[in-house]
């Protein structure tokens, strides 16, 4: 058991934690809420119906200026230029050799303008990575996390029960694309985004408008049970879903050609941070590839955890979990290129026991999380 | 009467035999369990050894030997529905039975009273 220590930092949702009884553990430095309930129905409720997160420990930073576009598009290694105003693109950003410093999302308000959302745990790492960068480029760089706290509502009801009370017209939202309006008459930025595999929705809000935004959708949510949801069951629904952890899956010694992100690095691009690693990466051929796996038994890979084959340490894992959904031992773990195919078996080493492991296709599990679909012209 | 180690176990002794499994605080702080491993019948543990591990969500927790013996019998229900262990950690989610050796151990144990201080204090 951790100990909870007085100086971790609190989210502006902190006290309604402490009133619906979560237990809090220390994350990264943040007193976040584990688990509510139960984490196993926790993730049910986002599964069947809905649940919400309390999510204001993410960095959010905004870049302003006429380079924003170049400047951008020159530290990640997606295409933020080809964006459409009001669209969004995940995307890792990576170092000279091509590991990846962070995993994170921008927001395209126009080509003038964007906000980038990081992982907590990276704020000030990020921050001052961007800063320098920043150095050559005609932009501004403003760290708001501390006045932004974040909601996400998740799950194949979310829709419905914000629109209940919602100014805005959701079913207007497109995968991966946000809007500014009202929620409850609160000034919002809505995205349809989340880390869960289900439809749902983000909302970034004022600290101070956050209390009556989350008292509010958990009374309208009550008919439909929604939950209180903590970081136990999204760690869970990602896993699930096979959405990168960074820190567990993804750092500085992995690149997002071994993390199977390939899909997020854009060569097309005149430049990028880490092009030239990546390139010669790709061209070299890669060594190890993230899979994901299916565990024979009950027990439970976790990071670290030894990836065997023929008696041979043949890769690792990095996350593992009961997916509850499934009713399996899931993992995600990198493995050596020649090994990394669909039902290859392999021996994961967990706690000085053997038990068999099988790649399988990702994600695990694909729940209600729309796609990203070119409009048609009609 | 219910005794209960340092490290979260309770052992309730009938003649030569002690049931154990793990306090209801414990079951709280690991939250969802969902995988129990339990020790083989005929294992010999000493006070204070691992006797089996109990795994949830978040992590896995060895369980210790609150007294030294042999495993007699284990509840092979936590097999199947480990999560008895969360709805009833000091009754039907017992994990093993242990034939113990040394009556003294025994003393070395806490009371439910002194069990429920323990833990405010820690």
């Amino acid at each position: 058991m951790t100990e909870m220590k007085d100086d971790l930092k609190k989210t502006p949702l902190f006290n309604e934690h402490l009133r619906l009884k979560a237990k809090m553990v220390d994350f990264s430095g943040w007193s976040m809420p584990l688990q509510y309930s139960s984490i196993i129905e926790e993730v049910k409720a986002v599964r069947e119906n809905i649940g919400m997160f309390d999510v204001s420990h993410m960095g959010e930073f905004l870049v302003k200026g006429p380079d924003t576009e170049k400047f951008i598009d020159k530290v990640i290694t997606n295409s933020f230029s080809t964006l459409k105003n009001g669209e969004i693109c995940y995307s890792p950003i990576c170092n000279e050799n091509g590991g990846i410093i962070d995993d994170l999302l921008v927001y395209k308000f126009s080509n003038q303008k964007a906000m980038i959302v990081v992982n907590a745990s990276n704020i000030s790492k990020d921050f001052n990575w961007f800063k320098k960068q920043a150095e050559s480029f005609r932009v501004d760089l403003f760290n708001i996390s501390e006045e932004t706290a974040l909601i996400a509502v998740q799950g194949p009801k979310t829709e419905e029960v914000l629109q209940e009370i919602s100014q805005i017209v959701l079913k207007d939202i497109e995968y991966y694309c946000f809007t500014e309006g009202r929620v409850n008459g609160i000034k919002v930025l809505i995205s349809r985004t989340g880390y869960t595999g289900e439809d749902g929705f983000e909302l970034y809000v004022s600290p101070d408008a956050s209390i009556p935004l989350w008292r509010k959708i958990l009374e309208v949510g009550q008919s439909v049970g929604i939950k209180p949801c903590g970081l136990g069951a999204r760690d869970v629904l990602r896993l699930e879903a096979a959405y990168m952890l960074y820190g567990n899956d993804i750092d500085e010694n992995t690149t997002p050609l071994e993390a199977s992100l390939t899909w997020t690095v854009k060569f097309e691009k005149e430049d990028f941070i880490g092009k030239n690693a990546l390139l010669e990466q790709k061209e070299q051929g890669l060594e190890k590839v993230l899979k994901g796996f299916v565990i024979s038994g009950k027990a439970i890979a976790r990071h670290g955890d030894k990836i065997l084959k023929d008696e041979k340490e043949v890769g690792y894992i990095t996350s593992g979990t009961k997916s509850p959904t499934l009713d399996k031992s899931i993992a995600l773990g990198y493995v050596k290129k020649d090994f990394a195919k669909i039902n290859e078996e392999f021996i994961v080493k967990i706690r000085d026991k053997d038990f068999k492991a099988t790649i399988v296709k990702l994600p695990f599990y694909r729940g209600t999380v729309k796609s990203k679909t070119k409009k048609k012209s009609s | 009467m219910k005794k209960y180690s340092k490290t979260h176990e309770w052992v309730e002794v009938d003649g030569k035999i002690a049931t154990i499994g793990i306090s209801n605080h414990a079951q709280e702080e690991l939250g969802d369990v969902v995988f129990v491993e339990l020790p083989e019948i005929g294992k010999e543990v000493k006070k204070g050894e691992v006797l089996c591990s109990v795994e949830s969500v978040k992590a896995a927790s060895d369980i210790y030997a609150p007294l030294t013996g042999k495993v007699i019998e284990v509840n092979t229900e936590l097999d199947t529905t480990p999560e008895i262990i969360n709805q009833d950690a000091e009754g039907k989610g017992w994990i093993a039975k242990l034939e113990f050796t040394d009556e003294s151990e025994l003393d070395d144990l806490m009371s439910e009273e002194e069990y429920k201080k323990f833990v405010e204090q820690h």
